[in-house]
């Protein structure tokens, strides 16, 4: 037999359908499958007034069953057994006797399903997690009443063609429903789950979600053709519209062309989110003048009225759009950077206008010091007037090659890239900050380079997105990120877990991506001490006055302190605390408030405490950004661990390069070989030498027992006190050129170079382990061979640390 | 159900009119506006303080909403610093809430088979208030008519029982009705009086006013008067004026919003006064009235 339910209620929002119906035929299979009960096929329905579930072939009743209970044993004292009858309600003649222990045997008979489905239902209905519900009515006088996620108006239960009785909240059981609110407002009754959806649709409900949005889909599709336009598809509006409505009927609509001097960005988004309609473009791509809403009715004039209505709520929409749009553009943006002194950036790293001053700084600084320009290629390839080159002859446009008024361009940038945040368009569509503010500022006549670095400056939001490339572009883009970074780990808002509250993790991803994309050679963590230097350069510069905000005692006094007061307050103290490192004392601690310590910790961390945390960041997230592009995790590992690399294209080069190495059967060979080596070294204690030419110095501590090391284990062969074995003398002459060469290599960032290097090593140490013992008595030859392995570690770590290498 | 096509669409006032006989014959009591500045009509007393505490109550009045930041000088077709809302409160909330909404917008004209009524999520908040609801919405081919709150909290407090409220914008429910693009345009009565001759000079005022020329020092001295002020009726408990100098000191806080002196870090601080006082006045009615949170 087919079970139906359906629970109609005053409209369902859109946005939880989907998962309404996911939750309810997962509540629903766990309370048959609580009473024994399966089904293979639930299927589930939801629009805007109905959730409705239809199992298919469930049984007339559960299976018959029978449930044994270990008792005591038949040794056992008398009151065991009186307490185990009185538990299970049997006489001792009922019980059965096995290996010397009772067992209670209680058969459980089938029950009707329609009982257990009485029961689940109304358990479901209690049991469902909406996000957001709520009470009502007559019973809500208590506040242990039903929540749903709106008023509970009626419920549908019919197993095969009987209704299931059931009741909740005031709310009976049946098998009446309703048809469309307002094309079939009354009552229609409902025979069995096979012609639940087809009476449905007789009365104008679709009660198909996906039949409703392929409705949607097509309709609009073919409104736009017929206008002879192109829908624009957007599968979250189709959900949405379908979400809305029981009868989808999609109407095209024109609006007043003059509203396309509004960016279309703005259009399609006001009329996306406030409207819900689709929007269209024209022959040339361009946004057309036209919308798609989609009506729940089939109206009697054909919807003339409905799209004439609809027209009209756009156009007030595009004229409030519009003025602010016009509003903002009277005011320039370097007057609405003035406001971002307003805006609190964080309570512990001071405004907007704070981090806009510092970005812009570190924007000029990146440019000044050569990390961005030169090495940005479309400038390369593309700018006039690089020194001493005529100047291309189409040069139209200022001439702004030349490090110096790059700088002046990316500040300027930088300057104004954030003053979006506070015009009325981006206040109203937050979505849109960056875009708008490339506007105004093309509108304002700023460099093509300045308004489109202010726009995209943002940029790359996130795995997949459209990675900057002009130069002053990636400096503002550069420069806003690391100082997001460096600003929060300063104050030790490191994301932990799951926990990212100011996004960092995207924005060193953002921060790896620009590097990558334009083969930036800096090292990160130099940048980031720039952008230490920059913050601190604010403390003190603030530091200078308004000391009325402290008591006596140094205290921030609490009663109506700005919050500029307090950032003073606590550059104050930061300055105190220097003051008081400078006399070498600690004595201005005692005189803070606990949490205006925490408040300035962050400030006077030393460069070191701060910049390893961050380094440990960049290196994870480039791990995570670079095992989605296919390289191994390990290899990064393994170039990491020979430290101080923060040059993130010099360490990917490198990386990229062990892996095809490690690809190679010399590459495996000489990792085993090199693991071979280290395993032997470590089991003697022989300190690790850090490069080749340390590889002579003695280092105690590591080995077990005492150790001398050779006279010259870093000289060749020729100083040895005794006659070395011909594999023994191959190798060492092996090293002697391999060393130099991987080392010179690497120091020209010859990677591959370096690789091949050390893989003519590769059937030396081969050659040397299948013919000559390492751990000979005479304890010469024992420490010489162990120092000429030493060599192959110290000539591998050369390129990376193999022992990180899996395999 | 009569038909836009072959009757005169009912004027501003005459909508207004249908609206009270309309809910006058549905058992609520029909109130005059509160006379006080206020952003929503969910301020009114008859709204606020009624929500709370067990008694039946129902009731519909027009309300006139101040919202200084949305006044554009006359110039934008539908936003105004000063605007009309209808308001209905049943509690309990009628288990047929929905048809008897319905109903009244039938009663003033419209006709369902013409028009896309639809009833779009929209949960209620008003952070000032300590009071949220769930509900939507209503939109009239695309148009946002009415919002349509199911109270669950009223200053803190849950509401017990619920109260359905419902706020007609009668300004875009007329301009529906009457098939205008503007405001101004309106038909105010039959006989030739448009809104614009009402209020058209009103919004050019208002605004200039709001935006340009509202002594800030006044202001923020009147907020802190309104804010003392309450607290001298709340130690003396007597809620119903403690409450109306709350209402005093949101406005005021909205027009030192629209004078832009008050920056973001600020914002939550003003925010959090007005909340507390308005929340101490419904504790206050809560204890005067002997009711249990």
């Amino acid at each position: 037999m087919d079970f139906l339910l359906e629970l109609r209620s005053e409209e369902i929002p859109a946005r939880m359908q989907d998962k309404a119906r996911d939750d309810l035929a997962r509540l629903f299979a766990a309370e048959l499958a609580k009473a024994g009960l399966h089904t293979d096929a639930i299927v589930t329905f939801a629009t805007p007034r109905r959730l409705a579930l239809i199992a298919r072939d469930l049984p007339a009743a559960t299976a018959e069953s029978s449930e044994e209970t270990k008792g005591p044993k038949t040794s056992a004292p008398p009151q065991a057994l009186e307490g185990f009858l009185r538990k299970t309600g049997l006489s001792q003649d009922q019980l059965v006797e096995r290996d010397g222990v009772y067992f209670a045997v209680l058969d459980k008979p089938g029950r009707p399903t329609a009982e257990v489905l009485a029961e689940a239902i109304p358990a479901v209905i209690r049991a469902f997690p909406w996000p957001k519900s709520m009470r009502w009515g007559d019973a809500s006088a208590s506040t242990e009443s039903l929540r749903w996620v709106r008023p509970l108006q009626g419920i549908v239960a019919l197993l095969g063609e009987e209704i299931v009785p059931c009741e909740i909240a005031g709310v009976t059981s049946g098998a009446a429903t309703l048809g469309h609110r307002f094309h079939h407002p009354g009552v229609i009754t409902i025979g069995s789950a096979s012609d639940y959806e087809e009476k449905l649709r007789a009365c104008h409900v679709i009660v198909d979600q996906d039949e409703r949005r392929q409705i949607i889909a097509l309709g609009a599709k073919m409104a736009a053709r017929k206008a002879g336009l192109e829908l624009i598809e957007d599968t979250g509006l189709l959900t949405e519209n379908a979400g809305l409505t029981e009868w989808p009927v999609p109407l095209l609509g024109r609006f007043d062309a003059a509203f396309l001097a509004v960016p279309p960005e703005v259009i399609q988004l006001t009329a996306r989110v406030n409207q819900k309609y689709f929007v269209c473009r024209d022959a040339e791509g361009k946004l057309a003048n036209a919308f798609v809403c989609t009506a729940n009715i089939d109206a009697a004039d054909g919807g003339t009225k409905i799209v004439e209505g609809n027209r009209k709520v756009l156009a007030a929409r595009l004229s409030d759009a519009k003025f602010f749009y016009e509003t903002d553009l009277k005011v320039p943006l370097e007057e609405q950077a003035k406001k971002l002194a307003n805006i609190v950036f964080h309570e512990k790293l001071g405004t907007v206008a704070d981090k806009v001053e510092r970005v812009a700084k570190l924007a000029r600084w990146l440019v000044e010091e050569g990390i961005v320009g030169a090495a940005v290629a479309p400038a390369k390839a593309g700018a006039a007037g690089s020194s001493g080159e005529p100047a291309a002859p189409n040069a139209a446009a200022p001439a702004s090659a030349g490090a110096t008024s790059l700088a002046d361009l990316a500040e300027r940038a930088a300057r104004l890239a954030k003053a979006d945040l506070v015009t009325g368009m981006v206040g109203e569509f937050p979505e849109l900050q960056g875009l708008m503010g490339g506007y105004y500022a093309a509108a304002q006549g700023e460099p093509r380079e300045v308004w489109e670095a202010v726009r995209d400056h943002y940029k790359p939001v996130g795995q997949g997105d459209e990675v900057p490339t002009a130069p002053v572009t990636v400096a503002v883009s550069l420069a806003d990120k690391l100082d997001t970074i460096g600003s929060f780990f300063a104050v030790a808002k490191r994301p932990s877990g799951s926990k990212d509250p100011f996004a960092l993790r995207r924005a060193a991803l953002g921060v790896i991506q620009v590097i990558l994309r334009n083969s930036l050679r800096f090292e990160v963590t130099e940048a980031l001490l720039e952008q230490r230097r920059l913050r601190l350069e604010q403390l003190d510069a603030g530091a200078c006055f308004e000391f009325d905000g402290l008591d006596a005692a140094g205290n921030a006094k609490q009663t109506e302190m700005t919050f500029g007061m307090q950032y003073k307050a606590t550059a104050w103290v930061v300055s105190f605390l220097d003051y008081a490192k400078s006399w070498g004392a600690g004595f201005g601690y005692e005189y803070l408030m606990p949490d205006e310590i925490d408040a300035v910790l962050g400030y006077v961390v030393s460069p070191q405490e701060y910049i390893t945390p961050v380094r440990d960041f960049f290196a994870d997230r480039l791990k995570v950004q670079q095992r989605e592009a296919g390289v191994r995790h390990d290899l990064i590992d393994a170039v990491f661990a020979l430290g101080g690399e923060d040059d993130l294209v010099r360490l990917l080069a490198r990386v990229h390069a062990l892996q095809a190495f490690i690809a190679t059967p010399d590459g495996a060979n000489l990792l085993a070989g090199y693991k071979r080596a280290a395993n032997i070294l470590k089991k003697e204690g022989f300190p690790q030498s850090v490069t080749p030419a340390q590889a002579g110095v003695s280092g105690d501590g590591a080995g077990q027992e005492p150790h001398e090391a050779p006279a010259s284990a870093g000289a060749t062969h020729l100083a040895l006190s005794y006659t070395p074995e011909p594999a023994e003398a191959a190798l060492a002459v092996a090293l002697a050129s391999a060393e130099p060469a991987a080392a010179d290599a690497v120091a020209r960032e010859d990677f591959e170079g370096a690789m091949s290097a050390l893989a003519s090593l590769r059937a030396p140490i081969d050659a040397f382990f299948d013919s000559v013992i390492v751990n000979d008595p005479e304890r010469d030859k024992r420490l010489s061979r162990l120092a000429l392995l030493d060599r192959v570690r110290a000539a591998v770590h050369n390129v990376a640390d193999f022992s990180r290498i899996d395999g | 159900m009569t038909s836009d096509a072959t009757d005169k669409p009912l004027s501003f006032q005459g909508m207004i009119l249908k609206l009270h006989e309309y809910w006058s014959a549905r058992g609520c009591l029909i109130l005059q506006p509160y006379d006080m500045e206020m952003g929503a009509g969910t301020f009114h007393p008859a709204t606020t303080l009624r929500a709370l505490g067990p008694n039946p109550w129902n009731a519909a009045f027009v309300q006139p909403c101040r919202r200084p930041t949305d006044g554009r000088y006359g110039e934008n077709p539908n936003r105004l610093q000063h605007y009309y809302q209808y308001q209905v409160i049943l509690k309990p909330s009628p288990p047929d809430l929905q048809e008897l909404y319905l109903g009244s917008l039938a009663a003033i004209g419209i006709d369902f088979t013409l028009h896309d009524i639809r009833f779009v999520e929209d949960d209620w908040e008003s952070p000032t208030l300590g009071a949220w609801g769930l509900g939507w919405e209503v939109w009239c081919d695309g148009m946002e008519v009415t919002q349509f709150t199911y109270f669950q909290q009223m200053g803190g407090y849950d509401c017990k029982p619920v109260a359905g409220e419902l706020t007609y914008g009668l300004e875009r429910l007329a301009l529906y009705l009457q098939n205008k693009d503007s405001v101004y345009d309106l038909a105010f009565n039959d006989a030739g009086v448009t809104y614009g001759d009402v209020f058209l000079e009103n919004e050019k005022q208002m605004s200039a006013w709001n935006f340009e020329i509202a002594d800030t020092e006044r202001l923020f001295d009147l907020f802190r008067k309104a804010t003392a002020e309450c607290e001298n009726c709340l130690d003396a408990k007597l809620p119903i004026p403690a409450y109306e100098q709350a209402i005093k000191a949101s406005h005021v806080f909205n027009l030192l919003q629209a004078r832009g002196v008050i920056s973001v870090a600020e914002r939550q601080a003003y925010m959090g006064r007005v909340r507390d006082l308005a929340k101490g006045a419904c504790a206050s009615w809560m204890d005067k009235n002997g009711w249990a949170a």
